[in-house]
């Protein structure tokens, strides 16, 4: 960052707090948007298998899950609320210049999400009163409107990386918009889909996890077994599609945007025949200091022969590229992403084999070690994914038209310092909470199924019916219904 | 043409949020109004039962008049952003204490940890309308125009001040009219005394202010006050009076049924009034309509967004309304989900 500042003379000081105050509550949404996105398919996957089957295991889970996602969509929603607020407080140039150029996305976005706070709250609370099979096709929608969402925020971010759809007047000002062109730009595609695998893998795996630890510590019951099967199938399914889509999005940066590709690939000079860097260190005179280096890679892996010619960061003006900070960072986020990419694809492929051999998950301790940290790896994915697109991105806001620096608000940089304090500890506190909280309610369950446990064994069996859509509390595992319902309070306790 | 149109979903929306997202803020101020942990045991619970299913939804509307600000009229969006930069940051702010106090609420059973969430989400319901109603009033009173810089003198002004102590009356109204029949609803009798009393005594407040406003609005916005003495402006004003009169004595008569549209539709149409007092400026007197909007194939484009969304979401929001006002939307109760009680726990 330093070197930035030493690189572009006129950057104004409140640009660093403005970046950092962005990137921090981004980086704080983006772990819960996963879950925005891909929890209520996985929910209603298992909600559909609970009523297939008449399966209570099923339906304990889905409901213990919407329980969870009430606590979370409510905090994604107000701290993706912030997000639109950044916008106009942190970037007002790029607003006031290019908002009717590429705002339409969010357009789509606001309705999308409308649909999608409706249905959510209709699920999350329609399961006591509305009809088994209604409540359940009521939900169904829910996951298209997600990725409708995501549509729209993917439109504007892909917009930023590849600007198109409108002409210049003489003063530098947009003109002549036309709206497909700004929604459809060139990196839409793979952006999108990148993104969308991504978020139904990541909840996959950090679902799956949480079971993952259960088994472990020797809970080998149904609850867990299906808790962590279900999910994880789906996150291990798309794990290679992940890997096939993610390189088709890096050779698409290869194409449209050169210069990024560059800097994730700490490529200096243009050449052919270059060498892939894993890790490593970009200095500023271009040499690159540790790392491992496989020659030729690179070329290959752009344009299928080592004779492909890959563009160099100094193929453009100092001023207009990434620094080498800046390529570092972007290059180590990229190949992080990528090494645990890998890993997870022989995750899967251990996991598809073992179901191949002996129908059932592996036995190994070994494989739910992994596959209880799959979850958080994927969690660094996504931060490295998103650090890679815009911090290779730099230091362009709006690629080639506007830069970072003059999108800045004036707002003073000691201002944007207090400010990024008081985020940060707002965010840390509502975060650590919203982990208290979901702890505390994991801890709940399982007081009350090792309770019932305890109950089934000690009881004769007619006298367990501890499954059904609307038993009467019992006193071991509804300790939290007090004063009963006579005075109202008992709902209003949950 | 279509930019005023545009402009006009935009009060729509504002009025939207106003009435939707304001019964909420109204929701928070009498939970921050209800007293110690045993004496507000009863409104705090009716609070939670009536605004959980639906508050994610009402702030969506937020979110809506921002897009239709940055992508309808991106000049006005970047002048208002900057030249009211604190009461928005602040704003923000308190919306993320507000939405995780109320969401984490709910599912904590320990007395301490419920009496934090509950504060900050009571507290940052009081000063989230405080702080938007300040920019709304600023910019009613002229104090933003392209370029201004951010400074205390935009939004810390008798128009702005004023404007977000009326929207604290405001959405103080609205919440206790709204929660007068959740009451009944629910089968809260007594709690429909009690709300009942609150939204009288939040009415005296909001004509007290009116009050003040008359003075203060024909000194410092005397652009609006033009608007709001004569032609529609002047007419809407009257229709929110006898709309908010009418309310007070729905609500003396303990008829309760329509009580919450008169209320919605006197915010809603003082939301109005707002919009044709300002015309045809969007930054009363320095920058129109027509000088603020975006590209004109935008602008369609957008028409034909908020057309499907109108198409999409309309049905989608009665069915939540709907469900919600039959009772059929409650909470997973700890023993749907099976929870026993953990160690520490005493609620």
């Amino acid at each position: 960052m330093l070197s930035t500042a030493a690189l572009l003379a006129n950057t104004p000081p409140q640009l660093l707090p403005a970046r950092e105050l962005m990137a921090f509550t981004l980086a704080s949404h983006i772990l819960l948007v996963p879950f925005g996105v891909a929890l209520p398919f996985i929910t209603v996957l298992m909600h559909h298998r609970a009523l297939r089957r008449d399966d209570p295991v099923a339906l304990k889970l889905a409901r213990r899950w919407s329980a969870v996602m009430a606590v979370q969509f409510a905090i994604g929603v107000v701290t993706g609320t912030v997000l639109s607020f950044e916008l106009g407080l942190l970037w007002p140039g790029m607003m006031g210049r290019w908002g009717d150029v590429f705002g339409l996305g969010f357009g789509v976005e606001a309705w999308a999400f409308f649909l999608e706070a409706v249905l959510i709250a209709i699920y999350l609370y329609g399961w006591r009163r509305l009809k088994p099979w209604t409540h359940f096709w009521l939900a169904v929608p829910l996951p298209a409107a997600a990725l409708m969402g995501a549509f729209g925020i993917i439109a504007a971010n892909s917009w930023m990386n590849t600007p198109q759809g409108f002409g210049l007047d003489a003063q530098g000002n947009p003109v002549d918009v036309d709206v497909r062109q700004a929604v459809f730009t060139p990196m839409f595609g793979p952006e999108y889909w990148h993104f969308v695998v991504a978020m139904f893998m990541t909840a996959g795996y950090v679902v799956a996890g949480v079971y993952a630890v259960g088994l472990l510590r020797g809970r080998r019951d149904r609850y867990h077994r299906l808790g962590f099967t279900l999910p994880f199938t789906v996150a291990a399914i798309l794990t290679p599609v992940q890997f096939m889509l993610g390189d088709s999005a890096a050779r698409a940066v290869f194409h449209k945007q050169p210069v990024k590709f560059a800097a994730t690939e700490i490529v200096w000079k243009t050449d052919t025949h270059v060498p892939e860097y894993m890790f490593g260190r970009l200095n500023s005179d271009g040499t690159i200091s540790g790392g491992l280096r496989i020659p030729q890679l690179d070329s290959i892996l752009a344009g299928f022969k080592p004779s492909t010619q890959v563009t160099g960061l100094t193929s453009v003006p100092a001023a207009d590229r990434p620094t080498a900070v800046q390529a570092t960072i972007a290059h180590w986020a990229f190949d992080i992403m990528v090494t645990i990419g890998s890993l997870l694809i022989l995750l899967a492929l251990w996991y598809a084999w073992s179901w191949l051999r002996h129908r059932d998950l592996p036995r190994s301790r070994w494989f739910f070690r992994c596959a209880a940290i799959a979850g958080a790896a994927c969690l660094v994915t996504v931060e490295c994914g998103w650090i890679t697109t815009e911090v290779g991105r730099q230091p362009w806001i709006v690629y080639h038209h506007m830069r970072v620096s003059e999108a800045v608000t004036a707002t003073r940089a000691g201002s944007l310092w207090a400010m990024l304090g008081i985020v940060m500890a707002v965010y840390v506190a509502v975060f650590g909470a919203f982990l208290a909280i979901v702890l505390t309610m994991r801890t709940r369950w399982r007081i009350a199924d090792e309770g019932s446990a305890a109950a089934r064994a000690a009881l004769p069996p007619e006298t367990d019916t501890p499954y059904g859509p609307r038993s009467e509390p019992e006193p071991a595992a509804a300790g939290a219904a007090p004063g009963g319902g006579a005075d109202g309070r008992s709902g209003g306790a949950s | 043409m279509m930019a005023g149109l545009i402009a006009w979903v935009m009060v729509l929306a504002i009025a939207a949020y106003a009435c939707a997202g304001g019964t909420d803020y109204g929701a928070g101020f009498w939970d921050l109004l209800a007293g110690g942990a045993e004496w507000g045991r009863r409104p705090r619970w009716l609070i939670d039962h009536a605004m959980a299913p639906v508050w994610e939804t009402n702030n969506v509307w937020l979110i809506f008049v921002f897009v239709i600000m940055w992508t309808g009229f991106p000049r006005m969006f970047q002048a208002v952003f900057e030249a009211m930069w604190l009461p928005l940051a602040l704003a923000a702010v308190g919306l993320v204490l507000r939405g995780a106090g109320f969401a984490l609420r709910k599912p904590s059973r320990r007395l301490a940890q419920r009496r934090v969430f509950g504060a900050m989400f009571a507290i940052a319901s009081l000063l989230t309308p405080f702080f938007l109603g300040a920019v709304l009033g600023g910019i009613a009173a002229g104090r933003v125009a392209v370029g201004t810089d951010a400074s205390a003198d935009a939004w810390a002004n008798p128009a702005s001040v004023l404007t977000g102590l009326l929207a604290i009356a405001a959405t103080a109204f609205l919440g206790a009219v709204f929660l007068c029949s959740d009451a009944r609803r629910f089968g809260a009798d007594d709690l429909v005394d009690y709300f009942r009393l609150r939204a009288l005594l939040a009415f005296c407040a909001v004509v007290v202010l009116a009050l003040i406003g008359l003075p203060v609005t024909h000194h410092h916005a005397r652009y609006v006050w033009e608007g709001l003495t004569g032609g529609p402006g002047l007419l809407l004003i009257v229709l929110a009076a006898v709309c908010g009169l009418a309310t007070v004595l729905l609500l003396l008569r303990r008829s309760y049924g329509w009580s919450r549209y008169t209320s919605v539709a006197s915010v809603a149409l003082t939301v109005g009034a707002w919009g044709f007092a300002q015309r045809p400026y969007v930054l009363p007197t320095s920058l129109t309509v027509a000088q603020a909007a975006g590209a004109a194939h935008t602008l369609r484009w957008l028409g034909i967004v908020t057309a499907i969304a109108v198409v999409l979401v309309g049905p989608a929001l009665v069915l939540l309304y709907r469900l919600d006002t039959m009772g059929e939307l409650e909470p997973l109760t700890d023993a749907d989900t099976r929870a026993a009680r953990a160690p520490g726990d005493n609620l």
